[in-house]
């Protein structure tokens, strides 16, 4: 079930004027933002379907750069969003694509600063609900229910038991699991909704077992 | 107690005898693992920011950064209070004002809450609120009325869509009115099942409605079609409460939308390419407010 709960449906509170436009995109640009880990120097941002065709009038870029800028969907700051990016020194391109995608409310967001790149592909669901269906290339499905572990490690055996066994140790319930890779012996991506909050103390740890490269909780 | 569709939630409150109100505050606590009083208290709160926009768009100027929307709610409440015949009453006309209200206060970047989406963010305050002077309902009463709202959202955002993008006018403001409905029926006192009849018979008449904004812009037509969802659902609930059931069951009307929606062109689904939008004066309009940047 794509909604699990009522304040999906009853919610977000939220600055107008569109829950899929403006909230979902906020959503999304805020998940990016987490995931890269601070404010990015350059981003671009690739809209597809009713995105790239109204997103003007939805403020769909506004929402997208305030969520960027870690705002909430009801920060009063989010229809001053492009000005405040471009004062901290974000510098945001848009681009609308003709290409079809799966979903209507597809966004598509590169950020970067210096060597330290990280691509995302949203969708807006409806009702303010996102849900991140690509990372840096790897296919995932991440709904935004639950907290999410993300670990990027080097497809070798023992990796997924590794971490697995952190969780067990400090008794974090895992919801679900998934594990990614583009081809074998490469890069792998695991996520996991865990029903707990993965502190940062917990990260670290898993940060240091054999072939591990990055960790980050999306909550 | 995971309910999947309106009939199942319906034949479990009626077994244990609970309201839809009961059901939706119990599956919320077991599946997110929260305390009822707070998820009540959270929904209280959304109770408060709804009545806020309500406030805000009765009693100030409102008007939008495209001038399209702002202004009608203040005019609508004015001529209920004074005129001297009203074709169809003050409860209906109150409930019209308040969703043009919220709506209003959407279209210009304003607080509001997602009901459930913003785009059809006015229909449940307006009825609630207005059900509520007329029920002389409790706090509590009115802070149920959303779950049930959400209990009947729920099924149809995991049965259907919500989304104009995904499925046209008719799953944003069809859904928020089949919504709300459902919600005044319980207010008023009505069963479950009268619930469910109130969702049918509310959302049947939202069946094909396609989402073309002017402009891409959530104000026309979307604010008056807040203030005729709020109409519509203020009637289908006295309909089910006079015991008028729908021929088609609740979830075939539901799965009907889903349906209608998918075979609905791209052009008709907030993308802005056709109905109103793509009126004469639609499309001047895009270039007034847009200028030369404008997608098209």
């Amino acid at each position: 079930m794509k909604y699990r709960t009522v304040f999906d449906i009853i919610g977000p509170v939220m600055i107008g004027p569109s829950s899929s436009h403006t909230a979902g995109a906020a959503r999304i640009g805020r998940a990016a933002r987490t995931m890269f880990g601070k404010m990015p120097k350059r981003v671009s941002i690739i809209l597809y379907g009713s995105f790239a065709k109204t997103y003007r009038g939805h403020g769909t870029d506004i929402a997208l750069v305030g969520g960027l800028l870690d705002f909430d969907t009801f920060d009063t700051r989010m229809a001053e969003s492009l000005d405040i990016a471009s004062e901290e020194g974000m510098n945001v391109e848009f681009i609308e694509s003709d290409e079809l995608t799966d979903h209507p409310n597809t966004a598509r967001l590169i950020l970067e600063d210096g060597d330290h790149r990280l691509e995302v592909v949203g969708i807006s669901i409806g009702g303010g609900k996102m849900e991140i269906t690509e990372l840096n290339g790897f296919q995932l499905s991440l709904s935004g229910n639950a907290p999410v572990l993300l670990v990027y490690h080097h497809d070798q055996h023992g990796a997924v038991a590794a971490v697995a066994t952190i969780l067990a140790k400090h008794e974090i319930n895992i919801g679900y699991m998934q594990v990614s890779r583009k081809e074998k012996g490469s890069q792998a991506l695991m996520s996991i909704e865990t029903d707990q909050v993965v502190d940062e103390s917990l990260q670290e740890e898993i940060r240091k077992q054999h072939g591990m490269l990055s960790v980050t909780v999306l909550s | 107690m995971l309910f999947r569709s309106v009939a199942e939630l319906v034949e479990y409150a009626e077994s244990e005898q609970l309201k839809i109100s009961d059901v939706m505050m119990q599956q919320e606590s077991d599946v997110m693992n929260r305390p009822i009083e707070e998820i009540y208290r959270e929904m209280e709160e959304n109770l408060r920011v709804m009545e806020l926009a309500i406030e805000r768009g009765t009693t100030e100027d409102l008007k939008s950064k495209s001038g399209l929307s702002g202004g009608d709610a203040k005019k609508i409440m004015m001529y209920r209070e004074n005129a001297p015949v009203l074709l169809t009453g003050t409860t209906v006309l109150e409930a019209v004002a308040s969703a043009t209200a919220v709506s209003e206060v959407n279209a210009a970047m304003g607080i509001v809450v997602a009901t459930p989406t913003a785009g059809a963010c006015g229909i449940l305050p307006g009825t609630i609120s207005t059900a509520s002077k007329k029920l002389n309902s409790s706090r509590e009463d009115m802070v149920r009325a959303l779950f049930v709202a959400g209990a009947i959202g729920f099924c149809i955002a995991n049965n259907a869509c919500i989304s104009g993008a995904a499925g046209g006018c008719q799953a944003e403001v069809g859904s928020a009115t089949a919504m709300a409905a459902a919600a005044v029926v319980e207010m008023a006192g009505g069963t479950p099942s009268q619930s469910a009849q109130a969702v049918a018979i509310a959302l049947k008449n939202m069946l094909g409605l396609v989402c073309d904004p002017v402009a891409g812009l959530v104000e026309a037509p979307c604010v008056k079609r807040n203030a005729m969802g709020a109409a519509i659902a203020m009637v289908a609930a006295d309909l089910a409460l006079a015991g008028v059931e729908s021929v088609i069951p609740t979830d075939e009307v539901i799965d009907a939308m889903y349906k209608i929606g998918r075979d609905m062109p791209v052009s008709l689904r907030e993308t802005a390419l056709g109905g109103l939008a793509a009126t004469p004066t639609g499309r001047s309009l895009e270039r007034q407010i847009f200028g030369n940047e404008s997608s098209e």
